[in-house]
């Protein structure tokens, strides 16, 4: 028997958009986020990023295709599904003049809940804003400015959240701060979606990694996944004589000899269930090619990203 | 129906009037007591009466229509251009909320404070003029009307303009000339026969006539004319907002 798939959260079907400039920001995306996940949109600047979140958001209008949130038309049922989805915005967009809690408390009627100023409390201590509530925005740190736009993104307590840059000109605590946060808010159900320009973040948090270039998704695959299926894994072996040049014998292994023929390198694929390591050393030994260091290292997915980027899979 | 959301916008609206009270209220009542010292008293003690209402009198109505204008129109565009100007205008977008929500927000709050300026100015001119108000239900109709009206005019100028420069450019030069011209320092009976005739293409004329009559009993066009051009306006205010909410123009791209 086969299990039922879990219903997608968010569903985005065939979503194009063209701007009134003749740009194509989005070419035909597919896309499916899995209730209660954390998923990372990657992808190089102007790649589309912030265009398909803000369509899901309802802030910009596709020009065509579909998306369903929690089993309702982003569209048509805008009312239902923008209630259940908050957005920290990648730019520092605030009303410098409000005090903390007022704008969260706005946020909170705008997106159509009744006024419970215990949850805003709880909101504020877990983003270390309490003790500023009636500060004014304007006097606040760039960081502090970022706490507040997702203290106003998650006052209306809902299911999806969408990160966009969230790391963007923010200090090194506030990014433990925040990761900590999202794992929290991930344990209790919430589904988050971000962007980010830290890689090794995505690599440390995402569940499932989305790499998006020139308007069109390339890939979407679980991390652990994308990282096997797409990882280089290479062997280095440092030689205790130089080479001149590889031997013939060894040309079975796509090796490459350093400048100083002092360093032998072997790059095998990840996924391979043979690395051909055993043999290659057998190999060595029967020539009589002795090493004295031999260290093994993956691709991040920093690399798998930048090879995607520039290299579309066909 | 979105009640929490309307309220948000709402309160917002309002806790930005309170902040910025000094410039909200106080200069406004300022200007129009210069006014009556001005006009009411020192020049228009050498004036007669009007359709017998002492000078000081007759202009009350206009100089509070004049306000009520301005203030309308300069609370709704700024209180919707402001977000479009710092980008909060996300949140805005991204709400549960519907357009008609976002405008009764708005376009309530700059109608409420405008409501409560004419109201003060009417307080102040008692100090400098007496006065009487034969037709009070009338008179609140039409002070409610018309700061609906041109608050929903100010939210379609603050969508449409770019720039604080284009948020100013409406108001300075065309409801203010089209005030002054419209009767807010005298009855329209006073221009020559030909004026009289081109002055009744300006708007202002009926609202400042129609508010007069809730006053006095008296106006330059019929009380019935006034108020339809009133609603006319709202009509056409209201049009063009469903056409700026159903296309997104300025707002959505």
């Amino acid at each position: 028997m086969i299990a039922d798939k879990p219903t997608p959260i968010i569903s985005v079907l065939g979503v194009n958009k063209i701007y009134a400039d003749g740009f194509q920001a989005l070419k035909k995306i597919n896309l499916e986020i899995k209730r209660g996940e954390i998923f990372a949109l990657l992808g190089p600047n102007g790649a589309g990023k912030t265009t398909l979140i803000n369509i899901i958001c309802g802030i910009v209008k596709a020009t065509s295709g579909t998306i369903i949130a929690d089993g309702h038309d982003t569209v048509r049922d805008y009312r239902t599904v923008r209630a259940i989805i908050g957005l920290v915005p990648q730019e520092l967009h605030t009303d410098s003049f409000e005090s903390v809690w007022a704008t969260i408390k706005f946020s909170r009627g705008l997106f159509g809940k009744a006024p419970n100023s215990a949850y805003l409390e709880k909101v504020l201590r877990d983003l270390s804003l309490w003790d500023k509530r009636d500060q004014k925005i304007m006097t606040l740190s760039g960081g502090m400015k970022r706490r507040v736009l997702i203290a106003k993104a998650l006052a209306h307590e809902p299911t999806i959240l969408f990160l966009d840059e969230p790391s963007a000109g923010v200090d090194v605590e506030l990014r433990h701060d925040m990761w900590r946060m999202v794992r929290k808010l991930r344990a209790q159900g919430t589904t988050i979606i971000l962007t980010t320009h830290y890689i090794e973040e995505a690599e440390d948090m995402a569940d499932r990694i989305g790499i998006i270039n020139k308007g069109e998704l390339i890939i979407v695959e679980d991390k652990e996944v994308l990282m096997q299926k797409l990882g280089k894994k290479q062997l280095t072996l440092t030689l205790r004589q130089a080479m001149m040049n590889i031997p013939a014998e060894l040309s079975a292994w796509p090796l490459v000899l350093s400048n100083d023929g002092l360093v032998l390198v072997y790059s095998f694929n990840a996924q391979e269930e043979e690395s051909g390591i055993a043999a290659l050393l057998s190999k060595l030994g029967e020539h009589d090619i002795e090493f004295k260091d031999l260290r093994t290292s993956e691709s991040s997915l920093e690399d798998i990203f930048v090879s995607l980027v520039h290299q579309p899979m066909g | 129906m979105n009640i929490y959301g309307i309220r948000a916008i709402y309160r917002f609206e309002m806790a930005r009037t309170f902040r910025t009270l000094w410039e909200s209220i106080a200069a406004p009542v300022l200007t129009t007591s210069l006014y009556f010292i001005v006009f009411g008293k020192a020049i228009g003690s050498r004036m007669g009466d009007i359709d017998s209402i002492s000078y000081g009198a007759f202009i009350i109505p206009g100089l509070i229509m004049l306000n009520l204008l301005n203030e309308s129109i300069s609370n709704a565009s700024f209180g919707i251009y402001m977000p479009k100007w710092s980008g909060t205008i996300y949140e805005l977008l991204s709400a549960p909320v519907s357009w008609v929500e976002v405008l009764i927000g708005y376009v309530g709050a700059a109608a409420t404070k405008s409501v409560l300026l004419g109201l003060l100015i009417l307080g102040t001119a008692r100090i400098f003029v007496p006065y009487e108000i034969v037709h009070p239900f009338w008179m609140i109709a039409f002070l409610l009307l018309t700061a609906v009206t041109f608050s929903l005019f100010g939210f379609i100028i603050g969508l449409w303009a770019d720039s604080f420069q284009k948020l100013q450019v409406i108001p300075m030069l065309v409801v203010t000339p089209l005030t002054f011209l419209g009767g807010a320092f005298y009855s329209i009976n006073m221009l020559p026969p030909l004026w009289q005739k081109i002055t009744l293409f300006n708007p202002v004329v009926y609202l400042i006539s129609g508010f007069r009559w809730s006053f006095y009993g008296v106006a330059d066009v019929h009380v019935a004319v006034s108020l339809g051009m009133t609603f006319g306006f709202l009509i056409i205010c209201l049009a063009f907002v469903g056409w700026v909410f159903k296309t997104g123009y300025k707002i959505r791209s």
